[in-house]
This record gives C-alpha cells, structure tokens and sequence, in this order.
C-alpha cells in the first residue's frame, strides 16, 4: 500500500489519543486550580508577528510555514503557528491588556520544518503564561506549577535547569562587539551552539575568566550566584541580573525546590530576556519556559512583563503510563442478527438503557468477536436476552431489557 | 558508457558555455544564440544528449532528475535551495564564466543607505526580486519587522524608489548596479556558471568520462569563454525620481507586447518618447504631465496594479485570470479590452498521447503510480484547471518561458499560450482544449478609481477607449 500521509505529519492513533488527553486533562485541572484560564490562538498568524527582532532566532524563522494567503496578493505572508508564547502575547495584546494580571493557559500546535522528514514537523504543547508581574515569585510560581503537573503525571524525577538571559546578554555585552556580532553571537548560542561563546572570549582576560565561570560549573543553590556576585572583577551591568537571578533561586532554596544552575541550557526563543529553566527527564528535555518582559512591548502593546513554559506533549507521552487503561473487558457488546426495524429498535433501546447505567455499550452489526467482557444478544424469539459473560464464560437468559441490565450488575 | 542527459542555458550565458562545450568537445550541434531546436545531440558522443532550457529552470529539472548535468549560474541554484533545501541537487565545479552577484539594493534617490535603516520602525518594505525565496531569508536574517515580496519576472531594476524601497537582483558588479541609479546596500553571493548534477545520477550513474572533459576545460591554460561578453547587457537608466502622489501611474509592457502596444498607442493622444523597440527606455516620457510610466514584464503587472505600485496597466488578459486563480479577491479588474494581442492559452499533450480530452487523460494517469506532470507559465491558471477537472495527483512544473521542450520527456501536459498553433504543431504537440481566449487589456485598481486620483484615471481610461472604438 502507498503511504498517502504527509512527511513528517502524524496520525494520532486511539491509543495515542487517550494518552493525550490523559495528560491534558491533568495540565488543564492543576492550571485552572492555579486560576488560569485556557485560551485557544489561530493556526494562521501573520508571519511579521514573529519576524521581529527579539522574537524567534533566524534558524527557527527558516523553518516557519509560510506562504500566501488567497488573498495574498498584498504580499503580507501567512503563517502556520510555529511558537505558542507569541500567539497569546498578541491575543493578550488585542482582548485582555486591561487587566492587571492574565493567567493564561492553551493546548495547541506548533508547525516546523524539519528536514530528514522522520521527526514530527507538527509538535503539541501545553502552554502556561503569566502576564502583567515582574516579580520574582512568579518565575517561581511557574516553576512550582510545572513541577505540580509533572508530578501528577507520574514523573518525579524531573531535573530542573536554570538559566538567565539577563545575565547572559550582560556577559556577550562585556565582550564590546559591534550590535550585528552580538546578535549573530546569541543567535548561535540560543541555537545552542556554545562553542562560539569559547571562542569569542578574549584568552588570558579578565572577561575571558568570567565567562568560563559562567560556563563551565554548574551551581546548585543559589550560594553559588552569591558566589559570583562577591568577584571583584564582576562588572556593573551584570549585577542587576545577577541580582534577580539569584533572589529566583533563593526562593527556590526555601522552598526546598532542587535544580542546578547552568547558563548554557537555555535554548531557542530571542524573546527570553530574564530567568529561563528547562525540565527534562532522563536526558530528554520534557518542557521549558522562561521571562520576557520585552515581548508584548515589541509587538505593539504596552510595557508589560510577562513569563511562562510549555510542557511538550511527544516526550511526555513516551513517559507516562495512563491509568485510565483498564477500560479493556468493562464494556458490553449489544448484537443482533435478523436486521428487521423491531430488533434495531430493541437493540437501540437497550445500549441507550446501559448507557444511562453507566456501562461503555457499542452495537455490532456482524458478529464479531470482540474484547468487551459482556455480549448481550438480541434474539427474535423470547426469551429476548442473551447475556454472555466472557471473563467467567456464562450465559444467561432475560426476558426484558431490565433484567439483562440486572444480570450485568449481579456479575460485575 | 552510461547514458548523460544534460540541460543547458538559454539567454545570456548560452555563447559562452557553447565555447566552453566546443573547446572541450562536447560540442553540441545547433547549440547557438536563437536556435529554434531545444533537444541537442552531441556532435561526437551518441551516449550524450542535451536539452535548453530557461536558465531559471535548469536547478528544478536537474533536482527533479529529468537531467543529469546542468549548467547555469549559482544564483539560481541558490534560489532553489533557498527555499527546498533537501533538494537533490550537486554543486560538481565552478565554471568560472558569467561572473556576477545579486545584491540587495535601494534607490539613490531613496531614503535608505545601509541595511541597518531597514530593521527598525513598523513599515513595511517593499521588495521586487526574480529571486523570492532568497529574498525572504535575506529579509528575515536582516531581521526585517514587515516586509512584503513581490516577485516579478524581470526589469526588478525599475521598480525603486516609486513603486518599490528595494531590489533583490543579479548583476555583472557593483558599477552595474550603480548606473540604474541603484545603491548596493548588501550582496548575497557571487555567481558563476556552474556545472550542477542530480545526487541520484551522481550515486547511481557513471558520468565520469563527461566530467573529464569539464575538467579538462578547467584546467586549460587559455579559456576563450571567459573572455566572451556576455550577451544581455542591462541598459543604464538615468532618470528623476517622481513622488508626486497625485500622478497616475501606467505600467507599459516589454517584449513580444511591446510592438503592437506602440502602434496602439500611436493612435491615441498618450505619445511616448523612448518607447520603442531599438532603444528601450523603462522610463519613456510621456506627453501628459499628469502621467508617469514604466515598462515592465506584461506577467507582473496585475501583482503591482493590485498593490498600488501602479494605477494601470496594459497587460494581457491570460496573466490578468492567472492572477485573478491565485487570489480571488484582488482588487484588480478590466477596463478595456485593447483588441491586439491575440492568443489562446490552450492545454496541450504530445501528439503520441492517444487522448483527445482531459477526462481521457486522467483515464490514463489512473493506471500509472506518478502524478500527471504539468508545465506552465500559467501555474495559476494550470492548477485551478486541474482542480476543476478533478485530477487528483499532478505536480505543477513552473516554467519560464519555451515550455513546449518540456513534453513529452519531462512534463504530460502542457499549458501554454499560442497565437497560431504552427510551433506546438512543428514540436509534435497538439492542443486538446482552448482555456482561454486572450487579449491586451487595460488593467486597473478599484480602489484606486475611487481614490482622489479619479478624474486623472477616468480621463486616460477615456483616452484608451476612444482609440479602441475609432478602429
């Protein structure tokens, strides 16, 4: 048989549907007991929404789906959503910026290219934002928040990465390149391609030293940023940051909250411009997030900070196990043979009548076997009830639809 | 030996790559400036074959692997990959002729001097280029905030600073685009001709004999072709600039229109100095002070009426409908029907294809496990008749200009204008079905004819419709 499905798009199977869903119900109920609320953006956005400096890096902008409209003719270029955070920072923009605080949540898509064909060009998020606070406690509430859901999702060892763009900006301006370079530089390194930073620095100088203890330990508490704070070589510029970054983690501290600090894990979004942390699990990363109060600002709204994560659906469903799969053997099979409008009418009847009880009833039309612990046959003579049980290998007759119901409910 | 097909350029880098092939001998016969013949047997070798092609369409038909070999510049190569960048698709050597660079460029009488102006403010720029995908990177990497492209099919040079903020276009240097009063504000990439090859024929084919002869060329000591001059040679354009928002702009067509455009217009009170066809001026001055006109390809200018580049235009109705199939709601329509320059655009097979309708050729494709092959100037017009006509699998072939060499060998159907059939009958093709009957129209804007400009419009409207009654 030839494959008729696009490269790189994927089928969702019943299996992996129920998984889905699994997850997302236990994202939506911890989101919506945090008082967020659940938003849903457009597939189509314009592509100068994320063409803006500061939002999405060149290498990821090269692989958006765009094209024109059917009325396109103006040349303004569509776009199939390649990130979740800038569609809702528009949506906040256009509908919500009256309120002081929005908390956000979404389930959607993200499209992009992806050239070997064999990975997903189409990936499910579970998105959280907290727009309008600036404070300290609310990176931590996300980070809590996530923890939260990951933890109800049976994962509880998730390893916790904590980044700062601040800081790290602060650090390439210290390096006193020209504003192209400096770009070019984060764009790399946010691509996450740190070797450039090695590189960049100066041998034998005081910022090349700095930068290597920016890079190459990694702290676990926020003693470690004190640490940093105390060097008599560290400049001006980078202590507000610095400032912030570590306030971020001794909250975490307080609460008991483990993570490990390592400015080189944060990846892909310009837009970041404060804390930014990544969750993985194994190695494999399961979601990130992080601050960008310049985001909203850049797209035409007012100035507003804002932060959030998203959880990434693939990696997440290859973890989890969900409960809800029992399901198997608690249904009931309704056939019937003779196809006459009096037996469709008695079969119809009586799935409706388990259905009210509670039970999962599906109709067979041809009988078939089927993995349902119980098949009730309609028969065209009385007693009108066949009731099979599989699991204990029984029949019984009923001679109405009240008794078959019965009989279900005894055996069960 | 094993079987070499290979596609070769038309236009401007045809005499020197015929140098280069005859120096190295692979000599084609009849490979020469205005050849009528498109498949080329090698003078020397019976295992090598040739087709020309527009050079735009060489990458696509070698990544495709229709050919084996190509040459034609980088750039397009570049376009090309640009957009589809697993293309399958071999740089073999550099050739080392048709030395030149695309640059991305403003107006001199601009306000934009360097790229740095571009990334800042909420405007929105506007970009003509032949090349749209490589444009649409070099615009997100310059991080531009709006920008909108529009591609055109050539004369992109005439475009700043009225109708357009910036070109994206090939030249010989930096002193060529300078004398079309533009400003080189970044360039792209610097391209030769380049011998390209299909990566399946590479992994699978022994070509090693012909990639000796090129060898053998580059490594000469005395190479004729590259002292052949290329044969297209961009015109300078001096001119000033006008900004006067309350002038009506009409875009005037180039090439096999411009002829019967001119006699059109001789019998109208629009007279045109530097319209003619020995000297072509884009800029002819015309009597009217209250009128501004530029020559440009008849293929973009219902994009650029319904942009509001330009108020109108004179095209042909056959790229009025293609424009009209990819975007409905253009505000673009017809205010005259000019009456010359007739063609049919027509759906054509090989002679040999034993079906006389398109349901009979979907009969035929349904046995076959490839989709139906289309090539077209037309893609528009193509892909709306294809749905129309509920093919299910085809694969559009965009083609820029000679598209008749592309049946039988690399394209099923054909769609195709034709004034009187005599060619596509010479190339044994026949035309199963006529789309449509096409002729010079004068185009315009509906807005703009609601605009403060009206009575300006209405009067040159005015002024075509007399001259098509007084016939």
């Amino acid at each position: 048989m030839t494959r008729q499905k696009c490269k790189g798009a994927r089928d969702l199977l019943p299996k992996d549907t129920e998984t889905f869903r699994y997850i997302e119900d236990i994202f939506r109920r911890y989101c919506l007991s945090w008082g967020y609320q659940e938003v849903r953006t457009p597939t189509l956005e314009y592509l100068y929404l994320f063409t803006a400096a500061g939002t999405l890096t060149p290498n990821m902008l090269g692989k958006v789906y765009s094209f024109l409209d059917w009325d396109g003719w103006s040349g303004e270029r569509v776009v199939l959503r390649p990130d979740g955070t800038i569609p809702v920072a528009r949506l906040y923009i256009e509908n919500l910026s009256q309120q002081e605080i929005a908390r956000l949540f979404y389930v959607t898509n993200v499209f992009a290219f992806e050239d070997t064909g064999k990975e997903n060009r189409e990936r499910w998020q579970y998105g959280v934002e907290l727009i309008g606070s600036d404070k300290p406690a609310s990176d931590v509430e996300l980070i809590l928040l996530a923890i939260e859901i990951l933890r109800n999702l049976g994962i509880n060892d998730a390893q916790i990465q904590l980044s700062h763009t601040g800081v790290l900006k602060a650090l390439l301006n210290e390096l006193n390149l020209n504003p192209d370079e400096e770009t070019r530089l984060l764009d790399q390194i946010l691509d996450g391609n740190w070797q450039v930073l090695t590189k960049a620095k100066p041998i034998n100088s005081e910022i090349g030293r700095l930068i290597s203890l920016f890079l190459d330990l990694r702290g676990k508490t926020s003693g470690f940023l004190e640490n940093l704070k105390a060097l008599p070589q560290i400049p001006v510029a980078l202590k507000p940051a610095l400032d912030n970054f570590s306030e971020i983690a001794s909250f975490l501290d307080a609460l008991g909250c483990n993570y490990q600090i390592d400015i080189t894990s944060t990846r892909g979004f310009e837009y970041y411009t404060g804390l930014s942390f990544q969750f993985s699990v194994k190695g494999e990363k399961v979601g990130s997030g992080g601050r960008y109060d310049n985001l909203i600002p850049l797209l035409g709204g007012k100035n507003t900070p804002a932060c959030g994560f998203a959880l990434y659906v693939d990696p997440l469903a290859n973890l989890i196990q969900p409960q809800a799969k029992q399901k198997t053997g608690q249904g009931i099979l309704v056939r019937y043979d003779k196809m006459t409008p009096a037996s469709a009418k008695t079969s119809f009847q009586l799935a409706q009548s388990l259905r009210q009880a509670g039970y999962v009833t599906e109709l067979d039309f041809s009988g078939r076997r089927s993995d349902w612990r119980w098949i009730i046959a309609i028969q065209e003579k009385p007693p009108s009830f066949l009731v099979i049980d599989q699991a204990r290998n029984q029949k019984k007759e009923a001679s109405s639809i009240t008794d078959a119901i019965k009989m279900v409910g005894n055996s069960a | 030996m094993d079987y070499v097909r290979i596609a070769l350029p038309k236009g401007r880098l045809l005499s020197a790559t015929a140098c280069l092939l005859k120096e190295t001998e692979l000599e084609f016969k009849d490979y020469i400036q205005d050849t009528r013949a498109y498949r080329l047997k090698s003078t020397k070798f019976p295992y090598l074959s040739a087709k020309i092609f527009q050079e735009k369409d060489i990458p696509i038909q070698v990544a495709v692997g229709n050919y084996d070999l190509g040459i034609c510049s980088l750039d397009w190569v570049e376009e090309l990959l640009a957009k589809y960048l697993t293309s399958a698709l071999l740089k073999v050597a550099d050739l080392e002729y048709g030395k030149g660079n695309l640059y991305l460029a403003a107006s001199r009488y601009g306000s934009i001097s360097s790229p740095r102006e571009l990334s800042t403010g909420q405007y929105s720029w506007r970009i003509v280029t032949e090349y749209p995908n490589l444009a649409e990177i070099t615009a997100l990497n310059l991080r531009l905030r709006r920008f909108r492209i529009f591609p055109v099919w050539g004369a992109a040079e005439v475009y700043p600073p009225e109708n357009a903020d910036l070109a994206l276009l090939w030249a010989k240097d930096e002193s060529e685009i300078r004398a079309q009063s533009l400003i080189p504000l970044k360039t792209l990439l610097s391209s030769n001709a380049f011998l390209i090859a299909n990566q399946e024929s590479w992994q699978t084919k022994n070509v090693s004999q012909v990639i000796a002869y090129f060898s053998k060329g580059l490594e000469m000591t005395n190479k004729p072709w590259l002292k052949i001059k290329p044969d297209l040679v961009k015109s300078s354009n001096s001119f000033r600039p006008d900004f006067n928002e309350e002038k009506v702009w009409l875009a005037l067509p180039d090439g096999h229109q411009q002829t019967p455009t001119l006699e059109f217009l001789n019998k109208t009170d629009l007279k045109l100095q530097g319209y003619s066809e020995d000297n072509l001026n884009r800029r002819p001055l015309p009597n009217l002070d209250w009128v501004n006109v530029k020559v440009i390809r008849p293929q973009d200018m219902p994009l650029q009426v319904a942009n509001g580049n330009f108020d109108l235009a004179i095209t042909g109705k056959d790229w009025l409908l293609d424009h009209l199939c990819r975007f409905p709601s253009s505000p673009v329509t017809e205010l005259a029907d000019l009456g010359f320059g007739q063609v049919k655009v027509v759906a054509v097979v090989s002679q040999n294809l034993p079906v006389t309708n398109i349901g009979q050729l979907q009969q035929v494709q349904d046995s076959k496990a490839s989709p139906l092959r289309v090539a077209s100037e037309y893609i528009n017009i193509a892909d709306k008749y294809l749905r129309d006509n509920h093919i299910s699998r085809y694969k559009l072939i965009p083609t820029w200009g000679a598209s008749e060499a592309f049946l039988p060998e690399d394209a099923d159907l054909l769609i195709e204008n034709t004034q009187t059939g005599k060619t596509l009958a010479k190339h044994n093709l026949k035309i199963m079905e006529t789309i449509l009957q096409s002729t010079a129209c004068l185009i315009g804007n509906k807005n703009s004819l609601e605009s403060s400009k009206k009575k300006r419009l209405a009067s040159m409207v005015k002024i075509f419709r007399r001259a098509v009654e007084s016939k």
